[in-house]
């Protein structure tokens, strides 16, 4: 590490009111989550404390600014100051302390400095029903700065379940003809972190990818980050065995959902949502802190078709294995041993075979002798059966 | 082949089919609770079990004694001993039926039977399976099975054309009866490699075990043909075969002392001969196994005893129960589930019902067949008149006693 760069990482640890050590350590567990090396993690870190920051347009449509909010909270008080110094956030209507005009031009500032090297995040749907109309900003319709915005962006992010799917906007009969982000720009390739919220280091793991390596995740067939949307909630849920197992919370409160049994009965689609909420868990206090671990049926707000379309006491599609119906007993039945009907039986059997062969033989002796008889009869010396010639032993 | 054969005109219902049909029917109802209820409220079956009497009697060992077919397909057809020709039908008859019955068996066994079909998806086949080699093989000799039986009801029903067209390839459907069971009795003794070291040391032969199973189906196969002719004398009263029956007799003896020779060998080469002499059960069964493969053995080393069908069926029955026994013991008796095991196994009365009525469908069905297919050999008919009137004793109690005898 050269001295420059070590200073650099001081400096800003000293910004951000943050220790050197704290922050190298907060880099290398965004890698781990990407699944990167922690060496990695220090890249990241030289890239964060560059002064030249990705800088960052956040445009808000139908939503609920919920992933903002989620985002802010990711983790310690200091770091949400971080998220918003490692990338230069030059436009966000819920974070920006401009206002009016002054915010509007500074978007239109950092779109002209930034030319095809901004990273633009769309949060919440985009109303396309009677032009657009239900979502305006600056006088313009939310579709138009989508367009307008996704034109020279680097990199295109739809946070959130409404950029991503529609969401809760385009719920039912979708009053404003909501529609999600890859939508509205067909042509370009989003990168979509679906949630209600979306977990936020999911969303900072793809983002410091960019920032570090200039590359984006691998995605999957419905353009979300593998590393976070790769296996099914139900895969890596700790109360997987209890669905083993066949041990089901039936009703809210009753005896297995106060045991912290499978929620599966009361209709959570973990079994068919991807996600990574069972391993990375929310808030950073660790013990369980997600929905599931609460005792709150996972609703499926990352899969499509899941999340806002399906009953949320709706049975779930099991994707992977169903849980048996019938489950192997504790104490396995060791058998028995003969009764005395089933020995006898098997004797009998035994005896009759014996019985018959031997009155077979009988039969087959006596009418082997007469035909000796017959043959000694006929001067035969030797009273044998002569090897080759048809013998006839008649049966009497 | 026609005019070699000729169906027996005999009444279609006595009392010896009667009896039989009753011991059908009661397996039929049996059977019917099975499938309403489940393999459990029939069988002993357990977790350390899962094989009973319905494989190891109606698979393992109903498909040895359904190797007359194969046995005598290897003497006529391989080696071209065409003297032996008569006995192919009723060989293949009996074989027809021991295989049909015996895949049956296997599917009624299965606890999930309804998942059956999967074995012949190309898909979900496991190719490491022993299982898999032996279902598809026995399928497939069932289907062999009956094409190779088709010239009797194409003689039957006079269709000269069709029989003379199939004549002309049966050839190639010979070669694969002779194949597949070849295949599939030897792979009976890969399941028992499979098994391990659950296979008491008296009967794990690791390597060898299929070799001996193909040895015991092929001896199983002649002995049953000894037998079947032998009842069929007695029971419906037709001349004696003895002087075709010694020359498998002699056969039998020399796979018996194959079978002897390298049994003790092995034992002697694993160090497995004290197990022999240790008191314990599986000792005891182990001792009265081997004396069930020497007596016929000793008999048939005899010439003077070869010639005498009696001492020939002796021989021969003792080979089938020494035969039986042999998987028996492999499968069920030598098995130990698992160490200090509490599990144990014994057929429940239903489950012996069901085999019983298994063999009794088989001889039924045998007996009905040879009055209304050409099977057995035509020249024994005519002989037929004398030995009803010559001797009153013989007409009624050997048949009876044939059909329920085939029961063990």
């Amino acid at each position: 590490m050269s001295k420059s760069t070590e200073q650099q990482l001081e400096d800003l640890a000293a910004r951000l009111g943050l220790s050197r050590r704290h922050f190298l350590k907060f880099c290398t567990g965004v890698a781990a989550t990407l699944g990167l090396s922690s060496t990695a993690g220090m890249q990241m870190a030289h890239a964060v404390s560059q002064s030249r920051r990705p800088s960052v347009i956040w445009l808000s449509g139908q939503e609920c600014t919920g992933c903002t909010e989620s985002l802010l909270r990711s983790t310690h008080p200091t770091l949400e100051t971080l998220i918003l110094d490692m990338i230069s956030l030059d436009y966000s209507e819920a974070l920006c302390a401009a206002a009016g005009h002054q915010a509007e031009a500074a978007r239109h500032a950092a779109m002209e400095e930034n030319k095809g090297k901004y990273v633009m995040v769309v949060e919440g749907s985009i109303p396309t029903k009677d032009g657009g109309i239900y979502c305006k900003i600056a006088g313009k319709t939310m579709l138009q700065h989508v367009q307008e915005t996704a034109e020279h962006a680097a990199a295109i992010i739809a946070i959130g379940s409404c950029a991503s799917w529609g969401g809760v906007p385009s719920a039912g009969m979708n009053p404003t003809g909501a529609q999600p982000v890859h939508e509205i720009l067909p042509d370009k390739t989003i990168i979509n972190i679906p949630g209600c919220p979306p977990n936020p280091y999911n969303f900072l793991a793809t983002v410091l990818q960019y920032v570090t390596f200039g590359t984006l995740p691998e995605l999957d067939e419905k353009n979300r980050p593998r590393f976070a949307y790769g296996r099914i909630i139900h895969e890596n849920c700790e109360r997987r065995p209890h669905f083993d197992a066949g041990r089901f919370a039936s009703e809210f409160g009753d005896e297995g959902h106060r045991k912290g049994y499978c929620l599966y009965k009361l209709g959570c689609k973990g079994p068919e949502t991807y996600a990574n909420c069972s391993t990375q868990e929310f808030g950073d206090v660790g013990g369980g802190a997600w929905p599931v671990g609460v005792g709150a049926p996972c609703f499926g707000c990352t899969e499509q078709g899941v999340g806002f379309t399906k009953a949320l006491h709706e049975k779930s599609e099991v994707t992977t294995h169903s849980p048996p119906d019938i489950f192997p007993p504790i104490n396995a039945e060791t058998g028995e041993g003969a009764s005395a009907v089933s020995a006898g039986l098997l004797g009998a059997v035994i005896g009759a075979a014996a019985g018959a062969t031997a009155m077979t033989v009988k039969q087959l002796g006596k009418a082997e002798k007469e035909a000796e008889k017959d043959q000694m009869a006929a001067n035969n010396p030797d009273g044998q059966a002569v090897p080759g010639k048809d013998t006839v032993n008649e049966p009497q | 082949m026609s005019g070699h054969h000729q169906p027996l005109n005999r009444k279609l219902i006595t009392l010896p089919t009667l009896v039989l049909a009753i011991l059908s029917f009661i397996a039929l109802l049996i059977l019917a609770k099975r499938f309403a209820l489940g393999l459990g409220s029939v069988t002993n079956l357990n977790d350390g079990y899962p094989w009973g009497i319905w494989v190891v009697y109606d698979v393992v060992v109903g498909t040895g004694f359904a190797c007359g077919g194969y046995a005598l397909a290897l003497v006529v057809y391989i080696a071209n001993k065409g003297k032996y020709h008569p006995l192919v039908r009723p060989a293949l008859l009996a074989s027809l039926f021991g295989y049909t019955l015996g895949g049956i068996s296997a599917f009624i066994d299965m606890g999930r039977y309804w998942n059956f079909y999967n074995m012949f998806l190309p898909e979900q086949m496991n190719l490491n399976s022993v299982m898999l080699e032996v279902g598809l093989c026995v399928t497939a000799y069932c289907i062999v099975l009956f094409i190779e039986f088709m010239p009797a009801l194409l003689e039957h029903y006079q269709l000269e054309k069709a029989k003379a067209r199939l004549d002309k390839v049966l050839f190639i459907i010979i070669a694969i009866g002779v194949l597949l069971p070849t295949m599939h009795q030897s792979s009976l003794g890969s399941l028992l490699i499979a098994m391990g070291f659950k296979v008491d040391v008296l009967w794990q032969s690791s390597y060898l075990m299929p070799l001996f199973a193909i040895l015991t189906a092929m001896t199983m196969g002649f002995s049953i043909v000894i037998f079947e002719a032998s009842f069929v004398t007695v029971g419906l009263k037709r001349d004696s075969e003895a002087h075709l029956l010694r020359g498998l007799g002699r056969i039998i003896q020399v796979l018996l002392g194959v079978v002897l020779i390298l049994r003790f060998g092995d034992l002697l080469y694993r160090g497995a001969l004290p197990a022999v002499f240790n008191g314990s059960f599986k000792s005891f069964m182990f001792l009265i196994e081997t004396a069930l493969f020497v007596v016929p053995l000793v008999i048939l080393s005899s010439g003077k005893h070869r010639n005498r069908g009696s001492m020939l069926l002796i021989a021969a029955v003792s080979m089938l129960f020494a035969g039986a026994l042999y998987r028996f013991n492999a499968f069920l008796i030598g098995w130990t589930p698992n160490a200090g095991s509490s599990y144990v196994y014994f057929p429940s009365a239903e489950e012996l019902l069901v085999s019983i009525g298994i063999v009794a469908m088989e001889i039924l069905g045998y007996l009905l067949i040879v009055k209304w297919l050409p099977i057995l050999p035509a020249h024994a008919e005519v002989k037929k008149q004398t030995a009803i009137k010559t001797d009153p004793s013989v007409n009624k109690p050997p048949a009876e006693q044939a059909s329920v005898e085939v029961g063990s």
